[in-house]
């Protein structure tokens, strides 16, 4: 069967864009054969800097013929009728229609339409112009006066079609000015020549010759491969870095990856400014001194930076270039290394200039500078964060004091000239001056830490005066993007509140904190004391601040945790119904005994015990709800214990106030497992309960007796298991 | 003349003003009108008019000339290698963007001396927006062996209103240009005639002072009070101009389009000037924004409804 070739030969198309746009193109082009009825193979689609390229094998000949009988009206209706069916039908008389007998309804007209399937290259010709025409580019343009739109100008487009022993044809269609043919260009500046090209093999061969190499992953391979070689050969690790791999991928057709030097007395400048430097401004690698020599990498930080603060750099980049040079790269090697030089003596210059500033010396510039209208200056935010940070931390084992100093130097490297240059640098440099001015180890830590957990794998802070920093930072985020209801919504989380959220969830577990949220949260509202509106009430200490309701305010900010909690929980392994189970109980604002109870409760329910108990419960439950339908009332209460008939429902109620007694003992102590194991001892009872007692009982007013007694005793092990957990939001 | 022929104090790759020569030279030899710089402070060559009010309307328009441009932030009292308050930008201009513009662009630095078998030569994304034009485009920075040498835009809205046909726009930062292909790492440094006798002027021969003055103005003497009465008066003239240049008092035909432009380009630069004394809150700083940019659409709009601007 044929395959197509489609490339798509544009000016350069921006790096980060290219992979989501071998994506679309894939599907735009394939879904509309498969709705033409033209099932393919397979299909593969590159990317490079100049280009789109989509290879689709497999693709039918032609479309399957169609073969429709569409139905008429009945023998002898009205003429108007009759013209509609013809014409609709494509007929030019009823001749041509045959006659279907319908002895009950009465005879009538069937057209059959045949409707032969067409050239696959047809279709291709009309589907291929309208994905290029309606291309989700995440931003494209117009280019000389022309009206079509691309990401860049689109110079010229290659489309073949054909099995792979002829000769391809090449689809008829053009766009615009574009024509359509098989020639395409190899490398920008090494092989611009026009190439001929058939089929995909060919293309890519041919290409291969003219120094472009197409699929991504190759060149991703062979920059990363090379790197590291470059860097071995001298005992030097690459610092590895995806992202930025695949960004350079997406800069070249032809990778040639060169190694620069730079001054080593940059190497006072801390690492981190350094790797930022060379790797958003000139997107090449850095690399370290070999593991051998036993350094750390770029980034982490066990112990405090000193000295040289070097993190284990070594005064050499790694860049990536797109052409083989005449000289080798002796000229690119040259020209990287004098931007570099240029680059790092500004940072140098930035950073030599922070250091004649104490962070506290900073502080006055944020009264000048609003956090949001509504939630006051970033001072006013900054005097929030410290009070709460000390509420905090006798809590999490911190010191006042420290905790204190840490809040109100954690934000001042907002203002310095590096952050200012690499806002990714904040915290870190907070960290790097704190030190520089001899705070506190754990303040200086804090600076940096209390901005974590950033992404899912970011470290969680451990030191307890980051605890209280951080928990205070994201609390008052938290808090106060609430109270002004600015929630997230659907996708949108403007002020990254789900990230705060879920930050305070894995602070509080991770270093096993106990507190009550809704303690927390009510008590904070105080301190956010929320700006009236503008021109709505006075402004000024006297006026009281506007706030929400407190009650039904951290209920809505409890929910949001909850939901959060449930997210992470459920990514550490734990099943969604057992978070639920857990939180359908009352007053469940611990993050702490939550996640401890669900851990509890998924350690009960892989017992044997728990499966038969959870059997049981459902089994109660499932006898309650029927006959509490059937006989229009609620079986609740105490059962009487003079209406009991039989040892095993003794045995039962008395299983159940043992068990609801210890368990509920248990739970006071916050030992979730021992109270589930005073749980699972009722598996036993409930088990020999439904073996012998027949809880429908037929028979006079007696009988009716013990049978709503017996009810009542089902419900019993219902309102028991509540003290672990509502059994009734577990599955299985 | 091929560059090799040219005597050396006049090659592009040993003085100044030959590197600048020799761009106009290129751009000459395409057809480009060479354009001698604007008479007024202007941020960057985009704000002449040869290029915001040029790049509307239908008429075919190339041009190409040298801008001085002023960033009174950017001044570091000449103590920074590279960063200056005032610098030259050589601009282009094509209207329609050719077809083969990428190639065009890749020549003019053949010219100069950049040998694209020898040299890396990118073209790295880089949206181009400018707020107080209304303005905004797609292109790249231009990178040779890691360093931008140029901005490369084609123009898709200027003063609000859409390029149709598209200009292509080059933008050459000369200094940064100069520094490459001389090989100096200090723009001071930079040989301004190409002479290396006693002749040998040097960019901060011309220079330096300038940008100490300069820095020493724009950051701590320019005066506010003065500057906030420019902006207000540079306001109201460009107001008071479009409203005197409707001819017959309809939208029809503009007969004043590039005087009261003139005095949207002296708003835009006062603004800097406050901006760089630091007298402008953030707040603030948005709202003179959106003043400029509606004086820069309402000149874009008379500009329109002029022969230049195609109305006929």
């Amino acid at each position: 069967m044929p395959d197509l070739l489609l490339e798509l030969l544009s000016e350069e198309i921006p790096a980060r864009m290219q992979g989501r746009a071998t994506e679309d193109l894939r599907k735009l082009v394939t879904e509309r054969l498969v709705d033409a009825g033209l099932v393919y193979e397979g299909a593969k689609a590159f990317a490079t800097p100049r280009r789109l390229t989509l290879y689709v094998q497999g693709v039918p000949a032609r479309q399957p013929d169609l073969r429709e009988e569409r139905k008429g009206p009945r023998l002898g209706a009205p003429e108007v009728a009759v013209q509609g069916f013809l014409k609709s039908a494509g007929l030019s008389s009823l001749a041509n229609a045959t006659i279907q007998r319908d002895p009950k309804k009465g005879d009538f007209y069937v057209a059959l339409i045949e409707k032969p399937g067409r050239p696959a290259i047809e279709v291709l010709a009309e589907i291929l112009p309208i994905v290029i025409r309606t291309f989700p580019w995440p931003k494209s343009m117009r280019w000389g006066s022309g009206r079509l739109t691309w990401v860049r100008p689109l110079h010229s487009i290659v489309a073949t079609f054909g099995p792979e022993t002829e000769e391809p044809d090449i689809v008829p269609f053009s766009v615009d000015d574009i024509a359509v043919g098989n020639a395409t260009s190899g490398h920008r500046f090494m092989a611009p020549k026009a190439i001929r090209v058939k089929r995909f093999d060919d293309y890519a061969r041919k290409l291969e010759k003219a120094k472009v190499v197409l699929d991504p992953a190759r060149r991703k391979d062979t920059i990363a491969h090379e790197a590291r070689q470059l860097a071995f050969a001298q005992g030097l690790d690459l610092v590895e870095d995806d992202a930025l791999l695949d960004e350079v991928a997406g800069l070249v057709e032809w990778p040639v990856v060169l190694m620069g030097t730079f001054d080593a007395a940059f190497l006072a400048i801390p690492g981190e400014v350094i790797r930022s430097t060379i790797r958003n401004n000139q997107k090449c690698f850095v690399v370290r001194r070999g593991s051998q020599e036993g350094s750390s990498p770029v980034g982490t930080h066990g112990a405090a930076p000193q000295g040289g603060m070097t993190n284990g750099l070594a005064p050499k980049f790694i860049l990536v270039s797109n052409i083989e040079a005449t000289d080798g790269g002796a000229s690119i090697i040259a020209g990287n290394e004098r931007v570099i030089h240029a680059r790092l003596s500004d940072a140098k210059f930035f950073y030599e200039t922070d250091l004649k500033t104490r962070l506290e010396d900073r502080l006055h510039k944020f009264q000048g500078i609003v956090f949001h209208e509504k939630l006051g200056s970033q001072w006013e935010r900054i005097e929030r964060i410290g009070l709460l940070a000390a509420e905090l931390a006798p809590l999490v084992g911190a010191d006042v004091e420290l905790a204190k100093r840490a809040a109100l130097l954690c934000k001042a490297d907002l203002l310095t000239e590096v952050v200012g240059e690499f806002p990714e640098l904040q915290g870190v440099m907070g960290r790097y001056y704190a030190l520089a001015q001899g705070e506190d180890d754990s303040v200086a830590r804090a600076c940096e830490e209390h901005y974590k957990p950033i992404g899912p794998s970011d470290r969680v802070p451990a030191d307890p005066v980051s605890v209280a920093v951080a928990l205070a930072d994201k609390i008052d985020t938290l808090v106060g993007f609430w109270a002004i209801d600015e929630k997230p919504t659907g996708s949108k989380d403007p002020f990254a509140l789900r990230r705060a959220a879920l930050g305070v969830i894995r602070i509080v577990l991770d270093n096993g904190l106990r507190c009550r949220l809704s303690n927390l949260i009510e008590g904070y509202l105080v301190h956010l004391r929320l700006e009236p509106r503008e021109g709505t009430e006075p402004v000024g200490e006297a006026a009281p601040r506007s706030r929400p309701g407190a009650a039904g305010f951290s209920d809505g900010l409890l929910g949001f945790f909850a939901d959060r909690l449930k997210v992470q929980l459920r990514e550490q392994g734990a099943r969604h119904d057992l978070v639920d189970a857990v939180f359908a109980l009352e007053g469940q604002d611990d993050l702490l005994l939550i996640a401890r109870r669900v851990e509890a409760l998924a350690g009960l329910l892989d017992s044997t015990d728990g499966q038969n108990l959870l059997a049981g419960y459902k089994r109660a439950t499932n006898i309650i709800r029927i006959e509490e339908k059937r006989d229009q009332t609620r079986y609740a209460g105490a059962a009487d214990p003079t209406l009991y008939r039989q040892a095993e429902e003794r045995e039962l109620a008395q299983a159940i106030g043992a068990a609801e007694a210890e368990a509920k003992d248990a739970i006071a102590r916050e030992d979730f497992a021992a109270a589930m194991s005073a749980m699972a001892k009722l598996r036993p009872h409930v088990d020999s309960f439904f073996e012998r007692v027949t809880v429908n009982l037929e028979g006079g007013e007696e009988e009716k007796k013990v049978r709503v007694n017996r009810l009542k005793l089902l419900n019993q092990i219902r309102t028991a298991t509540l003290a672990v957990a509502d059994f009734s939001r577990i599955e299985g | 003349m091929a560059a090799s022929q040219l005597p050396p104090h006049m090659r592009p790759d040993r003085s100044f003003q030959g590197l600048i020569l020799a761009l106009q030279r290129y751009w000459a030899d395409y057809g480009c009108v060479i354009l001698q710089p604007y008479d007024m402070e202007v941020g960057a060559g985009t704000f002449h008019p040869a290029t915001t009010l040029r790049s509307l309307g239908p008429r075919p328009w190339n041009a190409a000339y040298v801008q001085p441009s002023r960033r009174p932030k950017d001044g570091r009292y000449g103590e920074n290698p590279n960063r200056l308050q005032h610098y030259y930008q050589f601009q282009v201009i094509l209207k329609p963007s050719p077809p083969d513009i990428q190639d065009l662009y890749l020549k003019s630095l053949a010219a100069i001396g950049i040998d694209s078998r020898l040299h890396d030569i990118r073209f790295v994304e880089d949206d181009w927006e400018s707020p107080t034009l209304g303005a905004w485009g797609l292109g790249w920075e231009c990178w040779c062996d890691g360093m931008e040498v140029s901005q490369f835009t084609y123009f898709q809205q200027v003063a609000g209103f859409e390029c149709a046909p598209v200009s292509g726009e080059l933008t050459y930062g000369l200094e940064r240009l100069a520094m490459y292909v001389q090989g100096v790492d200090r723009v001071f440094d930079l040989n301004f005639n190409g002479r290396d006798d006693e002749k040998r002027v040097s960019y901060g021969d011309v220079f330096l002072q300038a940008e100490q003055e300069y820095s020493r103005h724009n950051f701590e003497h320019a005066d506010t009070g003065m500057l906030f009465e420019q902006f207000r008066m540079a306001e109201s003239a460009c107001r008071q101009y479009l409203d005197a240049g409707w001819a017959n008092g309809n939208k029809g035909r503009h007969l004043m389009a590039l005087p009261a432009y003139d005095q949207c380009i002296k708003a835009s630069h006062v603004f800097n000037l406050l901006d760089a004394r630091g007298v402008i809150s953030v707040t603030e700083r948005q709202s003179y924004i959106l003043r400029v940019r509606d004086l820069a659409k309402a000149c874009g709009e008379a500009w329109l409804a002029t022969d230049g601007g195609g109305a006929n």
